[in-house]
């Protein structure tokens, strides 16, 4: 088991598996907000659904208005249960704040391999790796 | 909250964020916080006013109704507040073409602000309708252009606020205090000097892009405008906050802050502003003519309806103005004279939050911002041409 800590953004609990993008978010456009299913042409995790899962990403990019996709994602059961950010920036922190997820950055989310299971404590700013899956990464030929 | 961040609270700031103001301010005051936490501010500011984007429907979508709707329940504004343009005329919608269906949603979105207490004028230029803060006053603004005027020419300080973290400086009458509401932020770091001569708004639109895309987010001194009108400098603001990351500029014997003239200096000359213009006209037939961008003046709406006068508009014409800037200029005979050409009042909406996208081909302007825009989220090809220009195209054959 390995422990991270990073800083509150809005408090709560989680535990459940990591949905983990090395790049950036833009919900608005980014993201169905109907469905949760990331859409963004070309983005690593096209096609994948961010619902029920914990939701590991540097930061957001894109438009303000993001903030309401979240929120939009929270009203149709599709929203993830958290958010880890490396830094977070005004559009996911007020998106978290208003749709009510927990959420806490300034977590080195190089440790969080992709669908490990994780348990969120954002009022204390920590999260727990609790079972790191080993996945298969395939090398380069 | 001494865990999370450097922030600080009041004892009645901390009542409010544990929810005795109730759920919308409690909503407010964690928006204030976390934002105050992620940029390191130290305490909280009270703002003078307020002034909220993010009210277009075809920008909001069904999530942020819901959401205002959510906030409009018990959440009141505590400071005067105004909001950006809507995504249509709010009275002669259907003139404009706009469907009934946006028509409701987008009316929802009003109704929802108007019970929050804000004042439901839609407008881009504030400082035209009684929200005209002074030099040193702290606000909580949206609108990047409007941002831009506040900081630069009227010498207020706010930060360029998204649409929640406004909302939630409204319902609080506070921001958090960090970026330009410090005197740290606010200085400049590099001397423009601008050594071309600046006649039309369209000439300040094209300054504005050039300054924009050297500076990013640095803050410029700019030296070398002799006089400018304020709907020069509104253009100049636009175009800035447009191509550049920066709401903050200081010009010599405009501006009212005092600053120290930065050492580091670039000169942009007449050349660059040509191809500036070039690089924002497509060579195509326009079918579109818009103007107000930011929304028209009353000294604007006089030169238009004098341009107009006798001619017949040939192709979509729309004039975008602040509701009570076009219930002034009714009394002037403006708008008969206007409307008697063909070209229609676009009141408290504009061609960037309109739902217009993919309706035409090429539109012609005289906003560098309308340019970025129309490209960018609405697919037009542009032609960038001074307001003469305009009306000579706009009544063309």
């Amino acid at each position: 088991m390995k422990s991270l800590r990073g800083r509150r953004i809005f408090g709560g609990q989680a535990k459940g598996t990591a949905l983990v993008s090395r790049e950036a978010i833009s919900f608005f456009g980014g993201v169905n907000p109907d469905t949760g299913v990331i859409e963004e042409e070309g983005h690593p995790l096209q096609g994948r659904s961010l619902s029920g899962r914990i939701l590991v990403f540097p930061h957001g990019k894109g438009s303000t208005v993001g903030s309401y996709t979240l929120y939009r994602l929270m009203k149709a059961g599709k929203a993830p249960i958290a958010i880890l950010n490396r830094e977070c920036e005004p559009i996911v922190a007020v998106g978290a704040i208003i749709a009510e997820i927990p959420c806490v950055d300034r977590i080195d989310i190089d440790e969080i391999p992709d669908d490990s299971v994780l348990f969120v404590d954002a009022d204390q700013g920590s999260v727990e790796v609790r079972k790191p899956v080993q996945t298969f990464r395939p090398g380069r030929p | 909250m001494d865990a999370y961040g450097p922030l600080a609270l009041t004892e009645e700031e901390e009542a409010t964020l544990a929810g005795e103001d109730g759920r919308a301010a409690k909503k407010a005051m964690e928006i204030l916080v976390a934002l105050g936490n992620i940029y390191g501010a130290k305490r909280l500011i009270e703002v003078k006013s307020v002034q909220i984007a993010g009210v277009s429907y075809d920008n909001l979508g069904d999530a942020g109704l819901a959401f205002l709707r959510e906030i409009a329940l018990d959440g009141r504004v505590r400071v005067p507040a105004t909001l950006n343009p809507a995504g249509m005329d709010l009275q002669d919608w259907k003139e404009l073409g706009i469907s009934e269906a946006f028509a409701e949603k987008q009316n929802q979105v009003i109704e929802a602000f108007a019970r929050m207490g804000v004042m439901t004028t839609c407008t881009c230029t504030p400082y035209f309708i009684g929200n005209e803060p002074g030099p040193g006053d702290s606000i909580a603004w949206s609108e990047s252009s409007a941002v831009c005027y506040a900081n630069s020419v009227l010498g207020a300080r706010t930060n360029r606020e998204g649409g929640p973290s406004a909302l939630a400086a409204a319902l609080t009458g506070k921001t958090a205090a960090y970026g330009f509401h410090l005197e740290e932020a606010r200085q400049p770091v590099v001397c423009v000097e601008v050594d071309a001569f600046l006649d039309e708004m369209a000439d300040f639109g094209a300054l504005g892009k050039v300054v924009g895309e050297k500076m990013g987010n640095r803050v410029p001194y700019i030296d070398g405008i002799r006089r400018a009108t304020t709907d020069q400098l509104k253009s100049l603001c636009a175009s800035i906050a447009t191509y550049g990351g920066t709401a903050l500029f200081h010009a010599a014997g405009i501006s009212p802050e005092t600053v120290k003239r930065p050492r580091e200096r670039v000169t942009i000359g007449p050349e660059e502003i040509e191809q500036a213009k070039q690089e924002m006209s497509d060579d195509e037939d326009v079918d579109f003519i818009a103007i107000g961008c930011p929304h028209c003046s009353p000294a604007e709406l006089r030169r238009i309806a004098g341009l107009l006068r006798g001619k017949r508009v040939s192709r979509e014409t729309w004039i975008a103005v602040a509701r009570p800037v076009k219930e002034a200029a009714e009394g002037e005979g403006l708008i008969a004279a206007i409307r008697e050409s063909g070209a229609k009042i676009a009141a408290d909406t504009c061609f960037v939050v309109a739902p217009i996208r993919g309706r035409f081909r090429c539109m012609a302007t005289n906003s560098a911002k309308a340019v970025f825009y129309g490209r960018a989220k609405n697919r037009f090809k542009t032609v960038f041409a001074p307001l003469e220009k305009l009306i000579e195209i706009a009544t063309g054959p």
